[in-house]
């Protein structure tokens, strides 16, 4: 007589220190082995489409730092870019090379703690130290420049809220210097290290016809092998000017598109990060950031769907215009919502232990999943 | 590459029969709109067919026109009567780099739209976002459900324009 056998359901959060925020996840066990997992999300939802249906164009700037707590610059910018091509306006050489810089600092930052974090999910504690020690001094950098850590409210539609410090290109430039060596160390720290390539290489295999059918983009999407960035291609802002490279996924330790690829590419990520930098620190002209910035903004009526690179994918904002001085609708394709759908797909047949590990390769902030 | 007129032709040479239009007047990007109880045939189509291969749905976003009837309440705020809902969705082709913005509208009283789900599975979550904020039933959808609000939320879809804040939710105040 066959043993009967029945699942298990077993809830993981909202209060779980590996899930990065308040997010519920339903695993469905047989054993050990997981069927399915079924994200709940909703826990941060704040409203904030509605609430910018009752704000005007530049007021909705300081929400959009909300949304995406780790890359609030990069939110920022998004935002004016979609607002700057529905109004039909050009801004400052200025004003677009510290738009760059600003956006690859905050990428370095961003991929700092997601892989900082990664190691501490899988238990490595002081890979996470080095990371954090380093993002401070990007920290410092912004609030040098604007006056606050974490939300920036700098880069506003036409411009920017405040010109550079005159220190800050030569503590950027210092910063850089330590910055690269210090990629190295964490390498060997982490990176090459055995335990952590067992417990990712092979772990979470994400093929490339999956990811693009479920609107992957972002390194989880270059990690599968698809050298896509919107930076290339579809270019905004002056990208088009810099030379750097697209790290994709190659398998090195397992299956390409893996745990390991993901965490990999973002290490690469952050070598060009600080090349596109570099050259814009060079070219970096003189001129006033704030002359370009409308009075009033009150866009024609149309619609207008704007995207751009974000540290993790494609941030995409939809925006009606119905001609008056509040948007008529503002819808946000957050890269990080997307991601999670695909939790349950890249679980199944994994142990309980390495729901972990995928979830914190796909680098999720649940701050943007429920806006 | 194909422009968003030239895709228009390619969509009205294959489904003669069905309302399809493209709006050129928008300033930034010419929207075709399709009626709502074909958007399945027509998806698949736009997937597949060789010369268009839209493999990539960026965004899916429902949309309240309010272009009903605005009808003054007692307490001085507004329902909408008659009028659409939209959804809006944009396509990108990877391997052929075009992109098109597709719009189809439904009757506000009764908001079914056929799901995409089937053909691009990261509409599965947009729809269910869709469901929650507008109420537009995606017809064909495997798990059309609240997704940001609370599972048994009853005070209606937030997103809407004459939606009403509601007093109590489940004995607690709603209004801070």
């Amino acid at each position: 007589m066959a043993i009967k056998t029945e699942e298990m359901i077993l809830n993981m959060g909202p209060q779980h220190p590996s899930t990065h925020g308040v997010l519920r996840l339903e695993l469905i066990l047989e054993g050990e082995l997981i069927v399915d997992v079924i994200p709940h999300v909703g826990y941060l939802h704040r409203c904030f489409e509605k609430h910018c249906e009752a704000m005007t164009y530049p007021q909705v700037v300081p929400y959009t730092d909300r949304m995406d707590y780790l890359s609030s610059m990069y939110n920022n910018f998004g935002y004016a870019v979609a607002v700057e091509r529905l109004l039909g306006i050009e801004v400052p050489e200025r004003v677009e090379y510290i738009r760059v810089i600003m956006g690859e600092l905050q990428r370095i930052a961003s991929h700092l703690v997601a892989i900082g974090t990664y190691g501490l999910d899988i238990g490595a504690f002081t890979p996470f130290l080095y990371c954090f020690r380093d993002r401070e001094r990007i920290l410092s950098l912004f609030e040098m420049t604007c006056g606050a850590r974490l939300l920036y409210n700098y880069i506003w539609v036409g411009g920017l809220s405040h010109d550079l410090h005159p220190d800050f290109v030569r503590l950027t430039r210092d910063f850089l210097k330590d910055f690269k060596p210090t990629i190295k160390e964490l390498n060997n720290l982490l990176s090459y290290n055995k335990i952590f390539i067992e417990r990712t290489a092979n772990v979470g295999v994400l093929p490339l016809d999956t990811a693009i059918n479920y609107g992957m983009t972002g390194p989880n999407l270059r990690a599968s092998g698809l050298a896509f960035d919107l930076r290339r291609e579809d270019p905004y802002s002056i990208y088009d000017r810099f030379d750097f490279n697209i790290p994709i996924g190659e398998g090195t330790h397992g299956t390409v598109g893996d745990c390991w690829d993901r965490y990999y590419v973002r290490v690469l990520e952050m070598y060009e990060s600080i090349k596109i930098i570099e050259q814009a620190l060079d070219k970096l002209p003189e001129g006033d950031v704030t002359s370009a910035i409308p009075k009033r903004i009150k866009p024609p009526k149309g619609t207008i769907y704007s995207r751009v690179e974000n540290p993790r994918g494609e941030l995409g904002y939809f925006i009606i215009s119905d001609g008056s001085l509040n948007p008529f609708r503002v819808k946000v394709r957050g890269p990080s919502f997307i991601s999670l759908e695909l939790m349950g797909e890249l679980c199944k047949g994994h142990l309980v232990s390495d729901v972990v590990a995928v979830l914190g390769s796909i680098d999720i902030v649940l701050g943007e999943v429920d806006r | 590459m194909k422009k968003p007129e030239e895709i228009f032709e390619i969509l009205k040479n294959k489904f003669p029969d069905a309302d399809i239009q493209i709006d050129l007047e928008t300033p930034t990007e010419p929207i075709i709109s399709i009626p709502p109880k074909s958007v399945h045939n027509i998806s698949l189509f736009l997937r597949d067919e060789e010369e268009l291969l839209f493999d990539s749905l960026m965004c899916l976003s429902g949309v309240d026109d309010a272009n009903g009837e605005k009808i003054k309440q007692e307490d001085d705020s507004e329902i909408i009567k008659g009028g659409t809902l939209s959804v809006y969705y944009h396509l990108y082709s990877v391997s052929l780099k075009h992109k098109i913005t597709i719009k189809t509208s439904a009757d506000r009283e009764n908001p079914e739209v056929e799901s995409v789900e089937p053909i691009w599975k990261t509409a599965d979550w947009h729809e269910r976002e869709a469901y929650d904020m507008f109420g537009i039933i995606f017809l064909n959808h495997p798990n059309l459900k609240r997704i940001l609000m609370p599972y048994d939320w009853d005070a209606g879809y937030p997103l809407r324009k004459d939606y009403k804040n509601p007093e109590f939710y489940k004995g607690m105040k709603v209004p801070y």
